[in-house]
C-alpha cells in the first residue's frame, strides 16, 4: 500500500501572522514557519497503519517555496520513507484551484492507494483542497474523518459534519481528510532524524508536472484589495474584592447586554 | 423553459438531514438578493423538496430548483456537485453562492475543480464591481479584511454561516425540476448517521448574538454545568477552548477559534480561558469581549473590555444570581 500525505508548511500561530499589504501574500519573513499541525496528524494515521503493516510505504508531499525543504523534511525525520517538495517561483500566489491542479499531478506522478490531507489547514483554513483534488483523480472524497479504519481496499471512518456524526466508506484509491480528533504526532527521535539525511528527497518544478500556472483556460481567484485592521486594546480590568460579580451584572445591564 | 435574468446568483441551499432548509439559507439569500436575483438550488430526498422550496421562497428565492433523487444521501458530495452543475448550466449566473459549512464547501470544491472556476472561501460578504461579484473575507482570525475576485467567469463563494445580516425580501413560490445527469464520479458511500443532539433552547453558535465560551478553567465536565447555566440566563450560546474540548468537557462543534468556529457576537464571556492566539482568532471580532480569569497575566486580558480577575467559581454563581434578580 502506499500513502501519500499532503502535508504543508504554515506560519507558526503562536507568533504573529502577517499578510504583506503591498502583495497580499503572506509575509514568510515575520514569523516562524512549521510543518501545519494537521498534517502531523494526517502523517501520523500513515505511519500507525505502516506500523502494523510493513509492506506500507509513506510518501510526503507538499507544494511550497524551496525554503521550507527544512520544515518537510520533518517528515522524514517522523518516519516517511520519502518526500516529494513542489517549489517553483510560478506558484507565489497560487490560489486553490492552481494548488489542486499542482497537488493533483505531483499525485499522479508519485502514484497512490491512498491520499491523506488534514481537513483544514491552520493558515488559509479553505477546508476543500481535498474534495477539489479528489474530483481532478477521479476518486471518492472520504472527507473531515474523526476515526479512520483502512482494511485492504477499503477504508471506513466517522465524519464530522455541521449536524452531527455519519459513517462513510470508500473503495481505494481514495483521498480522505481528518479532523483534529485523531491523536497527535509521535516526535522525531534521534534515529529519525539521523536516518531522513539519507531518505529520497525528490524537488519538482512545474515545467516536470506539465502544468502551466499562467494558463487562462482556469479561472483563478486574485486578491483585489487589503486592509489590515487595528488591533483591539484592553478596557476595564478589576480584581474580585467580593462583588465582581455584581459590578458585572451592572455593566451587562447598562451596556444592553443582559 | 424558465428566462432566467442576466444578474442571476445561483445560491446552493444545505438540507439537514430531517429535510428541513440549513439556517445558513436566510443569509446566503440575503447576500445574493443583494448583487443580483436570487435562484436557489436544492437537493432533496423524494417528498421533501417542495416544503424546502416554498421556505426558501419565503427567504427570497425568486426561483427554486430541486433536484429530488433516491440517491440523495447515499453519495458523498458528488450528487450535489452534479447537481450544482447542472442548475450553472441552466441559469448561467454571475456567481454560485454556497455555505462555508463542510457538505457546503466540499461541493463547491468539486463542482470549482471540475468547471475550472474560480473559488473563493469563507467569505463574511460579497458585493458587485463594474467587473463582477466580489468576496470579502476577514482573515487571520479578522486581523485584516481582504477582498478577492476572479479572472473570468462567475465565481463559486463560499459564506461563512452566521457573518450575513442582510435577509431577502419574501418571493413568490416558483419551483422547477431539476434534470440531473449523473457525472459517474467515484463517490464515497454514507452510512448511518447520528445527529448531534442540540439544546433546543440554546441558540446555535454559528451567527449566536451572544456566546459564552468555557475553558480548561471549569475543571470537569460537570462543572462546564455552569457555562451552560449563565449562557441560559443570558440567551446565549455555549462555546469553549480546545483545551476544554481535549478534556472531553464539551463535543467539538462547540469550539472557538482558528480550528472551531469563528463567532463575531455582540457579546463574549471567556471564563477560564487563556487566550491563546488560536482561540482569539476565532473571537476576537466580537463586539464587547468579557473576560474571568484568576490569572492577571492571562493575555485575554489584553483584548477584554471588561476583564475580572477572580476565581470563576465564586464570580460566576454571584453574577447569575444578580442578573436573575433584575429580571424578577
Ligand atoms: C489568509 C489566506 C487566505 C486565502 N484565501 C484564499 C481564497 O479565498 N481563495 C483562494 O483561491 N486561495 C486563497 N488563499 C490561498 C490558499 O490558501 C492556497 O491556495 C493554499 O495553498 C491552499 O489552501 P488552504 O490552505 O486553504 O487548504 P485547505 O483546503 O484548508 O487544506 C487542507 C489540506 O490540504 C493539504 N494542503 C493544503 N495546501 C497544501 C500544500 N501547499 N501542499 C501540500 N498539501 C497541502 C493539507 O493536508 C491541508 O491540511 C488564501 C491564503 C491565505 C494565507
Ligand atoms: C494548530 C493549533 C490550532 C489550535 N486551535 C485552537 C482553537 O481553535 N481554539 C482554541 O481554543 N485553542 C486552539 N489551540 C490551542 C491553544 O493554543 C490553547 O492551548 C488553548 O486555547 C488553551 O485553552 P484554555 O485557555 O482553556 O486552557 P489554558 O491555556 O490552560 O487556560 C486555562 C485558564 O483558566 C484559568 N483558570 C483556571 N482555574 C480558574 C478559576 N477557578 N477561575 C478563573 N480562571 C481559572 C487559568 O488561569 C488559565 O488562564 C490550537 C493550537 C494549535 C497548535
Amino acid at each position: 500500500m502506499k500513502i501519500v500525505v499532503l502535508v504543508k508548511e504554515v506560519p507558526d500561530t503562536y507568533g504573529d501572522r502577517k499578510l504583506d499589504l503591498q502583495t497580499g501574500l503572506a509575509d514568510r519573513a515575520a514569523s516562524e514557519t512549521v510543518l501545519d499541525e494537521i498534517g502531523e496528524r494526517a502523517l501520523e494515521v500513515a505511519l500507525s497503519y505502516a506500523d502494523s503493516h510493513p509492506d506500507t510505504e509513506v510518501v510526503v508531499l507538499s507544494m511550497s517555496p524551496g525554503s521550507a525543504a527544512a520544515t518537510v523534511r520533518k517528515g522524514l525525520a517522523m518516519g516517511a520513507a520519502g518526500a516529494v517538495q513542489v517549489a517553483d517561483e510560478a506558484l507565489l500566489g497560487a490560489d486553490l484551484g492552481l494548488t489542486a491542479e499542482v497537488l493533483a499531478a505531483a499525485l499522479q506522478r508519485i502514484g497512490f492507494d491512498l491520499v491523506i490531507a488534514g481537513n483544514q489547514s491552520t493558515d488559509g483554513s479553505g477546508g476543500v483542497l481535498p474534495a477539489m483534488i479528489a474530483e481532478l483523480l477521479d476518486v471518492p472524497n472520504a472527507t473531515s474523518l474523526n476515526s479512520v479504519e483502512i482494511d485492504g481496499a477499503e477504508l471506513r471512518g466517522e465524519r464530522a459534519t455541521d449536524h452531527g456524526t455519519m459513517q462513510v466508506s470508500a473503495s481505494l484509491p481514495a483521498v480522505i481528510s481528518i479532523t483534529e480528533a485523531l491523536p497527535d504526532a509521535r516526535f522525531p527521535n534521534f534515529k529519525g532524524i539521523m536516518a531522513a539525511k539519507k531518505k529520497p528527497f525528490e524537488t519538482l518544478t512545474l515545467a516536470d508536472l506539465g502544468v502551466d500556472a499562467e494558463s487562462t483556460e482556469a479561472s483563478r481567484s486574485i486578491v483585489i484589495s487589503l486592509g489590515e485592521k487595528p488591533p483591539r486594546s484592553a478596557g476595564t480590568k478589576i480584581v474580585d474584592e467580593g462583588d465582581a460579580g455584581e459590578r458585572l451584572a451592572e455593566y451587562l445591564v447598562q451596556n444592553r447586554l443582559a | 423553459m424558465t428566462d432566467y435574468s442576466a444578474d442571476s446568483i445561483l445560491v446552493l441551499l444545505d438540507v439537514t438531514p430531517s429535510g428541513a432548509l440549513a439556517k445558513s439559507a436566510a443569509g446566503l439569500l440575503g447576500a445574493a438578493a443583494g448583487v443580483g436575483t436570487p435562484v436557489a438550488v436544492i437537493v432533496a430526498a423524494p417528498g421533501e423538496g417542495e416544503q424546502a422550496a416554498t421556505d426558501a421562497a419565503a427567504l427570497g428565492a425568486s426561483h427554486v430548483l430541486v433536484a429530488e433523487h433516491a440517491a440523495a444521501g447515499s453519495g458523498l458530495t458528488v450528487p450535489g456537485a452534479d447537481a450544482l452543475a447542472a442548475a450553472a448550466e441552466l441559469v448561467r449566473p454571475d456567481a454560485i453562492l454556497v455555505s462555508n459549512s463542510i457538505e457546503g464547501r466540499e461541493i463547491a470544491a468539486r463542482f470549482a475543480a471540475r468547471s475550472r472556476s474560480g473559488l473563493a472561501v469563507d467569505a463574511v460578504g460579497v458585493s458587485r464591481d463594474a467587473e463582477g461579484v466580489v468576496a470579502h473575507h476577514s482573515v487571520y482570525g479578522g486581523a485584516y479584511n481582504v477582498d478577492s475576485a476572479v479572472t473570468w467567469g462567475a465565481p463559486v463563494i463560499t459564506v461563512r454561516e452566521g457573518s450575513i445580516d442582510a435577509r431577502a425580501e419574501a418571493q413568490p413560490v416558483s419551483v422547477e425540476r431539476l434534470d440531473v445527469a449523473a457525472s459517474g464520479r467515484k463517490a464515497a458511500v454514507i452510512g448511518a448517521f447520528e445527529e448531534e443532539v442540540v439544546a433546543s433552547s440554546r441558540p446555535e453558535l454559528r451567527g449566536a448574538a451572544k456566546v459564552v465560551s468555557g475553558g480548561r478553567g471549569l475543571g470537569s465536565e460537570d462543572k462546564f454545568a455552569l457555562v451552560d447555566q449563565l449562557a441560559d440566563v443570558l440567551g446565549a450560546a455555549v462555546g469553549a477552548s480546545r483545551a476544554a474540548v481535549d478534556a472531553g468537557y464539551i463535543p467539538q462543534s462547540h469550539q472557538v477559534g482558528q480550528t472551531g468556529v469563528s463567532v463575531s457576537p455582540q457579546l463574549y464571556i471567556a471564563l477560564g480561558i487563556s487566550g491563546a492566539i488560536q482561540h482569539r482568532a476565532g473571537m476576537q471580532t466580537a463586539k464587547t469581549i468579557v473576560a474571568i480569569n484568576k490569572d492577571a497575566d492571562a493575555p485575554i486580558f489584553e483584548i477584554a473590555d471588561f476583564g475580572i480577575v477572580g476565581d470563576l467559581f465564586t464570580v460566576v454563581p454571584q453574577l447569575i444570581a444578580a442578573l436573575e434578580a433584575r429580571k424578577a
